[in-house]
């Protein structure tokens, strides 16, 4: 980690890399900074910790049909309490980064810092909480049990577990339920209760994959809200993969553009609705020109395969 | 409803026919009624040249019912009528006190406790191995054709040797029956168990790894719990394949108590009757002990809070 390069921050206009090219992508553009204001003035971003670092990170494995690069040189610093969404098409490495971050995969090259330490390091330390796609809650357990697990796993006292579990399942509104068993509950219920999971031993980062994908529009709209609230009342960073335009505009402080073959960032929108926004902001125009930027975005990255 | 029970014949009461009781164990008395005649008629069939041959010898004049009547009470029949078999199977259960070398009961315990050991040893053996092999890759590979191996062996084979051996070295009785059964019935627990610990969703698992859980806290709190039914499934074939090899390892030994010593007493001097009454003994055990695991099964079910 020493012998790292100095940070190189290349400034490139959006318009720029959302050019549809039809040849290769000049390299150098897969590396962008985080923005503008951040090139430009380097000594205020590294005033606010960063909670993710990544330089360079690449990932490819062999398949029958040939090498697939499921990241090509990401470069990416995310700040402590940021609301970072990560949107593209099928294939873009959005969620192949965010396991990557989480230690569940190992990148072919460049580096990578989660807290200040390698991400084999932040697992074993225990900094983030997961969120998959599907709730996985371990169908034996009822729901209070579930939400002990990793408590019991990281060697809680029983008091502190009941605490955590009593608090936890009131942050997403599921007090009454700790006796029922996972089939009890609907979809959205179990959704809840993984986020509470998630959050139960107090990570700094949370990484959510997709977690309402599965979910109909209502209760993903009062999910997505839930999660906003919980986002501003315990200050946690939250990475979140979507495919879903609207959500990702409505919840993040950043937006992290992805596009495929090969999975690369084409671009990193600011978003910066105060923290209490309400659905109703979805009707304003500032929100409708991010939206636009994010969709022209996508557009460039499918414009590749025509 | 209504429109099916006014369809019914007018000899049936509708009300007869919703009987819950009457739903649930009418099929299974419909067929265990035809079985029997089938049996009958098949008693009568196989054992009329015998009866035939004996009266002949005899020099008796005799007319078609006495034939047919002697088919059912003959006293080494080729296959004797379900009446003269329940008679014998009682008589030998309930006759003697359960320590008299005429009881069937005596027979069953003998029997019975060699099995149990046996699946105590086989279901350890078994879950054993598929730890093992869950979690070393160089073991699947090097165990699981041995495993398989040991099952292509017949045990009629296997078993007279497993008794000289056991016995050369001072091991009688209980204990070389009991690791014929262990031998037999470890297979499907394995099997079945490997199944089981590798069932957790790839999530699950991977959860358990962002909490950055021991390998110790996978098994207990993951795998094991998922591999419970699994567990279940397989117990119930180990249970019923360890009384049979109870029973073959009873065989070669010429043993002197025990359900196979009966079988073999009884082919040695062409009781049949003993035999039947044997095998109906073992038949009797063995569904005894898939509905003691069945029992288990469902307890523990409720334990976990699965879906009803």
């Amino acid at each position: 980690m020493a012998s790292r390069e100095p940070k190189r921050y290349i400034v490139s206009e959006p318009s720029a890399s959302l050019r549809p090219e039809s040849g290769d992508y000049p390299s150098t553009a897969n590396v962008i900074s985080m923005s503008n204001k951040d090139a430009a003035a380097p000594p205020e971003s590294s005033a606010k910790r960063l909670v993710v670092d990544a330089s360079n990170i690449s990932l490819s494995f062999e398949t029958a049909d040939g090498k697939v690069d499921a990241l090509s040189n990401v470069s990416l610093e995310i700040a402590d309490g940021e609301f970072v969404s990560f949107i593209g098409p099928s294939g873009c490495g959005k969620t192949t980064m965010l396991r990557v971050i989480a230690d569940l995969q190992q990148p072919t090259s460049g580096s990578l810092l989660v807290n200040g330490m390698t991400a084999e390091q932040a697992r074993l330390a225990r900094s983030y909480g997961y969120v998959f796609q599907a709730p996985a809650l371990f169908p034996w357990r009822t729901i209070e049990k579930n939400l002990k697990l990793p408590l019991e796993i990281m060697g809680f006292s029983e008091t502190e577990q009941q605490q955590r579990a009593e608090k936890y399942l009131a942050l997403v509104n599921l007090t009454g339920f700790e006796r029922k068993y996972p089939w009890q509950l609907s979809g959205g219920m179990q959704q809840r209760v993984s986020i509470a999971r998630a959050l139960s031993f107090d990570p700094d980062l949370l990484l959510m994959d997709e977690p309402f994908g599965a979910l109909d529009e209502i209760v993903r709209d009062h999910l997505n809200q839930q999660l906003l609230h919980l986002w501003g009342t315990t200050k946690k960073t939250v990475l979140f993969v979507t495919h879903s335009i609207p959500e990702a505009v409505f919840l993040s402080s950043k937006i992290v553009v992805m596009s495929p073959r090969p999975g690369r960032i084409i671009d990193i929108i600011e978003c910066n609705f105060p923290r209490d926004r309400t659905l109703e902001i979805r009707e304003t125009p500032e929100f409708l020109k991010i939206a636009h930027r994010v969709r022209e975005g996508l557009r460039a990255g499918h414009a590749y395969d025509e | 409803m209504t429109n099916s029970a006014a369809a019914l014949p007018s000899w049936q009461p509708a009300a007869l026919r919703r009987h819950p009781l009457v739903e649930r164990y009418l099929p299974v008395a419909v067929i265990v009624a035809g079985l029997i005649v089938v049996w009958y008629v098949a008693a009568i069939l196989m054992n009329l040249s015998l009866v035939r041959g004996a009266f002949e010898r005899e020099e008796t004049a005799y007319t078609i019912g006495d034939l047919i009547s002697g088919t059912m009470s003959a006293e080494r029949p080729l296959l004797p009528a379900p009446h003269q078999l329940l008679a014998a199977f009682l008589d030998s259960v309930f006759g003697y006190p359960p320590t008299a070398p005429r009881s069937l009961v005596f027979h069953s315990m003998v029997t019975l406790s060699a099995t149990l050991f046996g699946f105590v040893l086989g279901a350890l053996l078994g879950v054993g191995l598929a730890l093992l092999i869950v979690h070393s890759r160089v073991l699947e590979k090097s165990l699981l054709p041995w495993i398989i191996c040991s099952q292509m062996v017949p045990i009629l084979a296997l078993a007279p040797i497993f008794i000289v051996v056991l016995g050369a070295i001072g091991l009688q009785g209980l204990l070389p029956k009991s690791i014929i059964s262990a031998y037999l019935c470890f297979f499907p627990i394995t099997i079945g168990m490997v199944k089981g610990f590798t069932s957790p969703d790839p999530m699950q698992l991977e959860l358990m790894r962002t909490w950055s859980a021991t390998p110790r806290q996978v098994l207990w709190k993951l795998r094991w719990p998922a591999a419970v039914p699994y567990l279940f499934a397989s117990l119930k074939v180990a249970i019923t394949i360890s009384l049979i090899g109870a029973i073959v390892a009873e065989l070669p030994t010429g043993a002197e108590a025990g359900i196979g010593a009966r079988l073999l007493a009884g082919s040695y001097y062409g009781q049949t009757v003993q035999i039947w009454s044997a095998l109906l003994a073992s038949a009797v055990m063995a569904s005894g002990l898939i509905g003691l695991v069945g029992l288990a099964e469902r307890g523990v079910a409720t334990q976990m809070g699965t879906r009803p």
